[in-house]
C-alpha cells in the first residue's frame, strides 16, 4: 500500500504562536529567548506550561535542545525531540507533532526556537566541518548557495538583476512590517552595488543576522475548535537528497519538488489555491528555486516570475509577506518564522500587510545547503 | 582503514584514486564502502583520469589580510562523479562554468589535496 497522509489533513491545528526577541535582544541567552517564546505562545493559546506534554526544539547551540527547553520550563514531557535538519527542522517538527497528536501520544505540542547570535558575535552554524569539502576553505552555507545561483544563471540565462528583484520585493513587504529588522526601501541598483561576498551573491542577496525566537502550540482539531482562531495543518511533506553541496544531484532543482507534491497531495490543494506563500529565503536564489520547484511556475521561469513586482506588495502573488529572512528576521535558523507568518496570515493577524481573506497559506522550509525541504500548508476552518 | 583514510593515503603517495564497482563499473565520489543507492560493495581503487569540467564556480571575497580572494567550484570528473574543489593558476573570477580542467595534487591547509587547473 502506498503511503497516504490524507488522513492527517485538518486533524491538528496551531492555536498559539509567538515571535519575541527578534532583532536585537542583548544580554539574553538563546535558551531564555526560547523559553520566553514558549510561555507567550502558550498564553496566546490560553494554556499554561503545565499543559505541555510534547516538546520539539532545534537550535545552533544546544546538543539536546528539547531537554534544555523542557527543563527550563519545568515540565516532564511524554515525548520530545531535538531533531535537527537545519532551518526546515521546525516544519519537520510540525509534521512530527501532528503524527504524535493524532496517534494520541500527546495532547499539547510545543515547538520552539531561540537565538542570540546577532548580539553574541554573529552567525554561528551548528554544522561540523564537512569531509572532502572543508579542506578547500569552503565558506558555508553561502558558497553552496552561490554555486547554485551561478549554475541557475548559466542554465537559464538569469542575471544578478533577476536575483535582486527578490531582495527588493522582500524589502517592500518589510517596509510595512513594524517587526521587520530592515525597512528602508532598496532598489535593484542597491542590491547590485552592495559588497560582493560570494559571486554572484552580494550582501543584499543574503539573509539578515538577527537575534530572535519563536514558538508554536499545536493540539488536535477537536480541542482547537474551542479556540478563537485555530489554524489547521492541511498538508505537510518532506524530502532531502544530500547533506553537502557536492552531493546535490542538480543544483537548480531541489527536493522541494517532492516535499511540495506530498504536501499538496495531503491537502488536496494546488499552488493556485494558496493565498500567501512563505518561503525560506536565506538567499535570493532560494525564492526563485522554490517558486519553481513547488509548482508556482515552470523550471527556468522563476527569474521572470519574481520580476515586475509580481511577488512584491500589490503584485500577483503575496510571497514572504513579513519581509522574509532577507529583510524581517533571520536568527540563524529561520524556519519557525516562516511558519509563524503563514499562521498569522490565516489568523488575520499579520504584523505587516495582512492579505485580505487569506484562508490558506503555504510555509516552506529549507535546511542545510538546499538540502532538507519541508513544505506545510495551513488553513482556517473555512478551508477544512 | 576506511575509504576516507585510504583516499588520503593515496594522495599522500601522490596518486588521485577513486573507487569503482567491479561488477557494474559505476564510480563513486566521495569515497565510501559501497555504491550509494544500490549498495554494491565490490569496490576497487582506480587512478582517476584527472580530467573534468567546471559544473559551477564562485569567488570567495576574503579580505587581503586574511589571504585574499579564492575560487570554490564543483568539478564534474570525466568518470561521471562530482567533487568540490578549487581551480588554481588563474584569476578566481575568470573560472567559468564549462571550463575544461586537469587535476593536480597540491598541499592545502597542511595536507595534500586535489586541485584543478585549466586544461
Amino acid at each position: 500500500m502506498a503511503s497516504d497522509m490524507a488522513h492527517l489533513r485538518g486533524r491538528t491545528a496551531c492555536i498559539g504562536a509567538a515571535a519575541w526577541g527578534c532583532g536585537e535582544q542583548p544580554g539574553w541567552s538563546s535558551l531564555e529567548i526560547m523559553g520566553q517564546n514558549a510561555r507567550l505562545a502558550l498564553a496566546d493559546a490560553g494554556l499554561t506550561i503545565a499543559d505541555v506534554d510534547g516538546v520539539w526544539a532545534a537550535t545552533a547551540v544546544h546538543a539536546m535542545p528539547s531537554m534544555s527547553l523542557a527543563e527550563h520550563l519545568g515540565i516532564v514531557p511524554k515525548y520530545s525531540s531535538g531533531s535537527n535538519i537545519g532551518g526546515s527542522s521546525f516544519m519537520s517538527h510540525v509534521l512530527d507533532a501532528a503524527v504524535h497528536l493524532e496517534a494520541g501520544l500527546i495532547d499539547v505540542a510545543l515547538i520552539a526556537y531561540g537565538s542570540n547570535q546577532r548580539t553574541q558575535g554573529g552567525f554561528r552554524s551548528a554544522s561540523e566541518p564537512v569531509p572532502f569539502e572543508a579542506q578547500y576553505d569552503v565558506r558555508l552555507p553561502i558558497n553552496a548557495y552561490a554555486l547554485a545561483a551561478a549554475r541557475y544563471m548559466h542554465e537559464f540565462g538569469a542575471t544578478r538583476e533577476h536575483l535582486a528583484e527578490v531582495a527588493v520585493a522582500a524589502r517592500g513587504w518589510a517596509g510595512h512590517n513594524p517587526e521587520a529588522f530592515t525597512r528602508d526601501p532598496i532598489t535593484v541598483d542597491d542590491v547590485l552595488g552592495a559588497r560582493m561576498i560570494s559571486d554572484p551573491l552580494g550582501k543584499l542577496d543574503c539573509c539578515l543576522v538577527t537575534d530572535g525566537g519563536g514558538a508554536l502550540v499545536m493540539v488536535r482539531a477537536d480541542r482547537a475548535a474551542d479556540h478563537a482562531k485555530p489554524v489547521y495543518l492541511l498538508g505537510a511533506g518532506m524530502a532531502h537528497d544530500h547533506r553537502m553541496i557536492s552531493e546535490m544531484p542538480d543544483l537548480t532543482t531541489t527536493c522541494a519538488v517532492q516535499a511540495g507534491q506530498r504536501a499538496f497531495a495531503m491537502a488536496g490543494l494546488e499552488p493556485g489555491d494558496m493565498n500567501t506563500v512563505q518561503l525560506y529565503d536565506a538567499f535570493t536564489i532560494n525564492t526563485i528555486l522554490f517558486l519553481e520547484d513547488l509548482g508556482f511556475c515552470e523550471k527556468g521561469e522563476g527569474k521572470d516570475f519574481v520580476g515586475s513586482g509580481h511577488i512584491a506588495p500589490g503584485g500577483g502573488l503575496p510571497v514572504n509577506t513579513n519581509g522574509g529572512g532577507l529583510s524581517c528576521v533571520h536568527p540563524g535558523m529561520y524556519g519557525l518564522f516562516v511558519l509563524i507568518e503563514a499562521i498569522r496570515q490565516c489568523r488575520g493577524a499579520a504584523p505587516g500587510l495582512q492579505i485580505p481573506d487569506a484562508t490558506v497559506s503555504l510555509a516552506h522550509g529549507n535546511g542545510g545547503v538546499l538540502s532538507s525541504q519541508v513544505t506545510t500548508i495551513w488553513g482556517t476552518a473555512d478551508a477544512l | 582503514m576506511g575509504p576516507e583514510a585510504q583516499f588520503k593515503q593515496h594522495l599522500a603517495d601522490g596518486k588521485f584514486m577513486i573507487l569503482r564497482s567491479a561488477s557494474t563499473g559505476a564510480f563513486v565520489f566521495y569515497p565510501r564502502p559501497f555504491i550509494p543507492g544500490t549498495g554494491e560493495d565490490d569496490l576497487e581503487w582506480v587512478e582517476a583520469k584527472g580530467t573534468g569540467t567546471v559544473y559551477s564556480t564562485t569567488v570567495n571575497r576574503r579580505s587581503p589580510e586574511k589571504g585574499g580572494t579564492f575560487n570554490v567550484c564543483l568539478i564534474d570528473l570525466d568518470e561521471g562523479v562530482r567533487m568540490l574543489s578549487r581551480v588554481v593558476g588563474m584569476t578566481p573570477e575568470d573560472v567559468s562554468i564549462g571550463l575544461k580542467v586537469r587535476a593536480k595534487i597540491e598541499e592545502l591547509n597542511g595536507e595534500p589535496a586535489v586541485v584543478w587547473e585549466a586544461a
